[in-house]
């Protein structure tokens, strides 16, 4: 194992320059502060300060209903909504002990690659623009608008979509749904081919990235990182294929290695990533099942508009989900989801009552921050900018 | 799927990695075991966590060598108060195993893992922020969520969820 120097040192203490990089800073991807020491333009230490963001949503988990929390989910790490409210809702379907129709799975997983693709392009268009490649930028939000607007089509949410309910999917996916996103498919990897084009061989973004904030795969398991981070230091480990949720034992994709565990690495493996994306999309297209959206539990899931006009029962169940919510037995989950930064898990602990006893959110960018300073030390200070891009940070998931 | 009963008897889980090696280092160390929802969970003592840990992460059958996440539950009122809970993974395994840890609501502390994993640090600096746990042997204790000056633990039970006002 690695070895950590035992104690963090007070700045300036060795007559460094300490320097303040945020919380107001274009590269930090957010409110993020970075205490940096440096000797020249050597960095000799580097610390993050977090919780400029801190909204205390797992306080206000607790005050909630089991449904009324998977509106909180979104707002975490806001770049993937759907599969924060994936991991919730599995956590308490697993609790409940619910099954969830083929179709609903499905659609969990045609959503969640989406997701993926928004994120991971939000991540390269911003990240390279911290480099210096502007039109990738441009290019990259194009695309990102278009699964923009499959979001809004089946939510009517462009960014904070709540799709995913415990038992289910919130609505059916409107008319015309799958065409568009098949046509979205269809042309994306060429999209993918134009991102690769402006930089894969670009000799100015090579220069930045290629050697740049390198991390071993002992230094990164030591630390906590994870997925991407996490893979291109060669650690072999993808939630999805390793301990398979929601139907994604039915997909075929390859986990994208790399073993340099530098910039251009973690570079390298969301490119590729998003191509095993799309190709997972392709294949929920072709094998999407008919059937219901949501799981038989009148009890747990809301009853449809129309059944509540003509039955009884439906109406009832309606008033008593919203005004008593639904009982959870007691017990404990914690769910893991391979989100676009790693592994993103949700600890909820049920007291048998209609409220959480407590959920906990275990965010990706939390824990790859930490590898943030080990990958900085002794590098020169302009690298640090790529190095934040690099891991992918998110402040509301860092933050909660 | 309906609901299986847990599962409480450690003889029966022993098949368990985690809880074979740690029955076979020192059986005292286990208070007790459950495997529920798939998932199993060992309350370990509260003095033995450090080793109890390290001794998972070195493990040569199924080593837990990543900490997946550690975190605390308050079962105010009731005693032992605080549950810290830490959930490991076994990267070539792909094993998870949940360890738990009770402690007393007076002055709750406990020994730090940074040694054995440093990405402990910031998940024990948070269950410090919001609870009040203390970590011996943590290298930089201090608040993480809330600012340096805030008065109280939020996430515990007793702390209003609107704040003092």
């Amino acid at each position: 194992m690695a070895q950590f120097p035992p104690t963090v040192a007070e700045p300036g203490q060795d007559g460094t320059l300490v320097l303040n990089m945020g919380p107001q800073h274009p590269s930090t991807h957010g409110v993020l502060r970075l205490v940096v020491e440096i000797e020249g333009e050597t960095i000799v230490r580097l610390r993050p300060e977090i919780g400029y963001l801190h909204t205390g949503i797992e306080k206000t988990c607790e005050a909630k209903f089991y449904q009324q929390v998977v509106p909180l989910t979104d707002r975490i790490d806001y770049l993937c909504p759907m599969t924060n409210n994936l991991a919730y809702c599995l956590a308490v379907e697993r609790l409940l002990g619910l099954e969830i129709p083929p179709k609903a799975q499905w659609m969990r997983v045609l959503m969640n690659e989406l997701t993926r693709i928004n994120s991971h392009l939000v991540w390269l268009g911003s990240s390279a623009m911290d480099l210096g490649a502007m039109t990738v930028f441009l290019y990259c939000f194009r695309e990102r608008e278009d699964v923009l607007r499959f979001y809004e089509m089946v939510s009517g949410q462009r960014m904070m979509s709540s799709y995913f309910r415990i038992g289910g999917l919130a609505l059916e996916p409107p008319l015309g749904f799958f065409e568009k996103v098949k046509k979205f498919a269809d042309r994306f990897p060429e999209n993918v081919d134009e991102y690769e084009g402006l930089l894969t061989g670009n000799p100015i973004f090579t220069r930045r990235t290629k050697g740049i904030a390198c991390l071993s795969a002992e230094d990164a398991i030591a630390l906590g990182a994870g997925g991407p981070t996490l893979r291109a230091s060669g650690v072999d480990i993808d939630l999805r294929r390793d301990a398979p949720y929601t139907g994604y034992e039915n997909f075929k994709f390859k986990v994208p290695l790399r073993t340099e565990g530098d910039v251009f690495a973690r570079y390298i493996c969301r490119v590729e990533e998003l191509r095993e994306s799309i190709g997972m999309v392709q294949q929920a297209l072709a094998g999407m099942p008919e059937g219901p959206i949501k799981a038989d539990a009148p009890k747990i899931v809301l009853p449809d508009r129309e059944k509540m006009k003509t039955q009884m029962e439906a109406l009832i169940y309606h008033f008593k989900i919203i005004t008593e919510g639904f009982g959870v037995p007691a017990g404990e989950v914690y769910q893991a989801v391979e989100s676009p930064r790693g592994e993103m898990g949700y600890y909820v602990v049920s007291d048998g009552t209609a409220k959480p006893y407590r959920v906990h959110m275990r965010g990706p960018s939390f824990a790859n921050l930490q590898s943030l300073a080990k990958m900085c030390e002794g590098q020169l200070i302009a690298d640090v900018v790529a190095a934040i891009g690099s891991i992918d940070v998110i402040l509301g998931d860092v933050d909660r | 799927m309906p609901l299986a009963a847990p599962i409480t008897n450690i003889e029966e889980l022993k098949s368990h990695p985690a809880l074979g090696r740690l029955m076979a280092w020192n059986a005292s160390v286990v208070q007790a075991a459950k495997f529920d929802r798939e998932e199993l969970t060992i309350w370990v003592e509260k003095d033995a966590i450090r080793e109890a840990c390290a001794l998972l992460r070195d493990s040569a059958d199924c080593p837990f060598n990543y900490l997946a996440d550690l975190t605390c539950v308050d079962w105010y009122p009731s005693e032992p108060r605080f549950e810290v809970v830490y959930h490991l993974l076994s990267i070539p395994h792909k094993e998870r195993v949940r360890l738990k840890v009770r402690l007393d609501g007076s002055s709750p502390a406990i020994e730090s893992v940074t040694s054995v994993w440093p990405s402990a640090n910031f998940f024990e600096r948070e269950v410090f922020d919001l609870f009040g746990v203390r970590f011996t042997g943590h290298p930089n204790l201090k608040r993480i969520m809330m600012p340096d000056d805030w008065e109280g633990h939020p996430l515990r039970k007793d702390y209003p969820v609107e704040g003092y006002r």
